[in-house]
């Protein structure tokens, strides 16, 4: 196997590792590889998730093939390199999408399944590893089949960070649809309070609430609320993705430029709501279509906070909100959702409650304010999302994910010699018992 | 009735990416190569996409036998019959330098092999009046260097048999496309030093796909570097003698 020293990035780029990157385009080198380092998928962890600054790590992206499909039933097994949205591809026109979709299609198999990934369905369909049949674990060179029944080391896998082992491949338990087009009703919603009852009062399948983070007093929490149903039809493809060919000047994503781009986008939406039909893809990945969107943020990068509170803790969200506001540091990029209590591993991020992710620039006033909110999330007894996550501390970790020492010991027999640790490991402490 | 794909050299990622689309049109596919755990993944994964079928079978450039099965199995098949070339081998230069006596199998891998097998399939395409050939090079073959000239030069010898099979195909209606990598970005290449106008797997059978259509009978992948090779084979030998590129 060759190892190619790089630098590289989680898609946040702002934390930096440079290391050996070995990526094998055949199965049988894993075995090699599981000896030596942790993988990775496409680095679409926002942080240090992704990362092994010094070390090694193994880029699975080459790995990408089906394995098996049944038409009857909407089992697949795939390597774990494979893309979530390539699979929505190939499968949604044959009436089966992967039960749980994140963000951006370019999340790999194996990505979705270390983090335990939700989407706008998690109300409904829980979270990514609940859809999970099979892992095939690579530990220390010895291939192992991992099933929900494989209690401890299943849900020490399943958003277990890439800590048991390189998963290789995985069968999944995909969703019944109609076909591979999706009919979404937008909504405003003019401020906090609406916006919550409707969340709350929502029952469509796909949900997901996209929030102006620079609205402030009456306006505080105004948004727009979209909703979602796959469908059947005939409609014109996807347009084609465009690339952010450099780093964007700093300006870019200024307060003015944002609270105006806000404004409009919560505008072209209007009072009366409305329909439309659209390809899956336009939906679930919106950011795909513009490639390396993240040099939008120039040089410097940036940070997403994500956090959950309780539904009690409602309140907590919003004053999360009105702080951001005040700050004028958020960009366009917020995301307001309500969240079931569906979850697979001991260190999923999903709790039943409502979910906040907004976008910062990676400036010391947004790292700051960043600080502050996760002490707000940790007293409302919330948690952050470590595939997000790049600026928290070890301290609130325990009280954020009770089932920590589950999961370490768990981890503690699959990786004794601690191969498989990354940056965001080391940086939490995760693994110290 | 589907047409039938045969991709010599299956497990390269090239001709993986290349398995893939031709699978999504509906072909059936003959896989062809040495690591036949390898190949029976990709074949789960050529079915899924849409192929009409797809088979695994041992073929070894260095090993005329192991082509009959092939042939007798693709002859037995409806449809047009195609065929990609996606096998070579480039040891260092340096290896070649110190053992002479692995010319001939560099020179089997990437020319003579290959070349063997379609010679025994031109008739069989003559006879059905259609269908592709697809045979990969390089761009190492347009002017041999200090780096890679043995390995150039059976790409070389390669290039120049498909223009001749080119010239007997067409008259029977069988389209033959020579097609030039530059670098891409796959295993042979990880962890080399850097390399200009590098393209991806992907993007060369993009290329390829889409000079099948306009029936082109030499593309060079990516694009530029038909650019950069005219201008490399128009130095004059005076001078490129004494270059190292």
């Amino acid at each position: 196997m060759r190892w190619n020293p790089m630098t590289y990035t989680g898609w946040g780029r702002a934390l930096i590792a440079t290391g050996d990157v070995a990526r094998p385009e055949r199965k049988a080198a894993l075995a090699e590889a599981s000896k030596l380092a942790p993988a990775v998928g496409n680095k679409r962890s926002y942080g240090d998730a992704c990362l092994n600054d010094g070390g090694k790590v193994v880029d699975m992206t080459r790995l990408d093939r089906v394995m098996s499909y049944d038409d009857a039933t909407g089992i697949v097994e795939v390597e774990a390199g494979l893309a979530v949205g390539d699979l929505a591809r190939l499968f949604g026109n044959k009436g089966w999408l992967p039960a749980v979709m994140p963000g951006t299609g370019f999340a790999t198999i194996g990505g979705c399944i270390a983090m335990d990934v939700h989407g706008k369905n998690h109300h409904e369909a829980g979270s990514f590893g609940e859809h999970v049949l099979e892992i095939t674990l690579i530990q220390n060179g010895k291939t192992r089949k991992v099933t929900p029944k494989d209690t401890a080391l299943f849900k020490a896998t399943v958003g277990g960070l890439g800590q048991t082992g390189i998963i290789a491949a995985a069968k999944l338990q995909m969703l019944a649809c109609k076909g591979d087009v999706i009919m979404v009703t937008e909504r405003r919603a003019e401020g906090w309070d609406e916006f919550i009852a409707l969340l709350d009062a929502s029952e469509a399948s796909y949900s997901v609430g996209w929030i102006d983070a620079t609205a402030r007093s009456n306006d505080l929490g105004r948004g727009i609320l979209e909703e979602a149903e796959t469908g059947a039809g005939l409609i014109p493809a996807p347009k084609k993705s465009k690339t952010v060919p450099f780093n964007a000047p700093h300006f870019a994503l200024s307060k003015p430029i944002v609270r105006m781009f806000n404004k409009a986008y919560y505008n072209r939406v209007p009072s009366s709501g409305r329909t439309s039909v659209k390809p899956i893809s336009e939906f679930f990945f919106p950011l795909d279509k513009i490639h390396d969107w993240n040099k939008l943020y120039g040089k410097r990068g940036f940070h997403q906070f994500q956090c959950v509170v309780p539904i009690a803790s409602a309140d907590a969200l919003r004053d999360m909100l009105e702080l951001i506001a005040d700050s004028g540091l958020a960009s366009p990029l917020a995301v307001l959702k309500r969240m079931g209590s569906g979850r697979a591993g001991h260190m999923s991020f999903p709790m039943e409650g409502y979910t906040l992710a907004i976008d910062f620039p990676n400036r010391a006033a947004a790292r700051h304010l960043i600080g502050r909110l996760e002490e707000m999330t940790e007293d409302a007894g919330g948690r952050l999302y470590l595939a997000k996550d790049a600026l928290a501390k070890p301290k609130r970790m325990h009280a954020m994910y009770p089932e920590l020492k589950d999961w370490q010991k768990a981890v503690a027999k699959a990786d004794p010699e601690g191969v498989l640790t990354t940056d965001l490991i080391r940086r939490l402490n995760l693994r110290d018992v | 009735m589907s047409d039938t794909w045969i991709i010599l050299g299956a497990t390269s990622s090239i001709a993986r990416a290349f398995a893939r689309e031709i699978s999504a049109t509906g072909a059936g596919v003959v896989l062809a190569g040495r690591d036949m755990a390898d190949l029976a993944a990709t074949e789960a994964d050529c079915l899924a996409r849409g192929a009409a079928y797809a088979k695994s079978m041992a073929f070894d450039a260095r090993d005329t036998t192991s082509f009959d099965a092939i042939l007798d199995f693709v002859g037995g098949q409806a449809g047009m019959l195609n065929a990609t070339v996606f096998v070579g081998s480039m040891p260092d230069q340096s290896e070649i330098d110190s053992d002479p006596s692995m010319i001939a199998g560099v020179v089997t891998d990437s020319f003579t092999g290959p070349a063997n097998f379609l010679q025994r399939l031109a008739p069989m395409m003559e006879e059905r009046g259609g269908g592709a050939v697809v045979g990969v090079g390089s761009v190492a073959g347009d002017r041999g260097r200090l780096g890679n000239y043995v390995y150039g030069a059976a790409k070389a010898g390669f290039a120049t048999y498909l223009s001749g099979l080119r010239n007997r195909l067409g008259r029977e209606g069988v389209h033959v496309m020579t097609v030039k990598p530059g670098p891409v970005d796959t295993a042979m290449t990880w962890g080399l030093d850097s390399m200009p106008f590098m393209t991806t797997p992907d993007g060369a059978v993009a290329d390829i796909l889409k000079g099948l259509r306009k029936k082109r009978n030499v593309i060079y992948t990516a694009g530029i570097w038909r650019l950069v090779m005219f201008v490399i084979r128009s130095v004059p030998e005076p001078i490129f003698k004494k270059l190292s590129i």
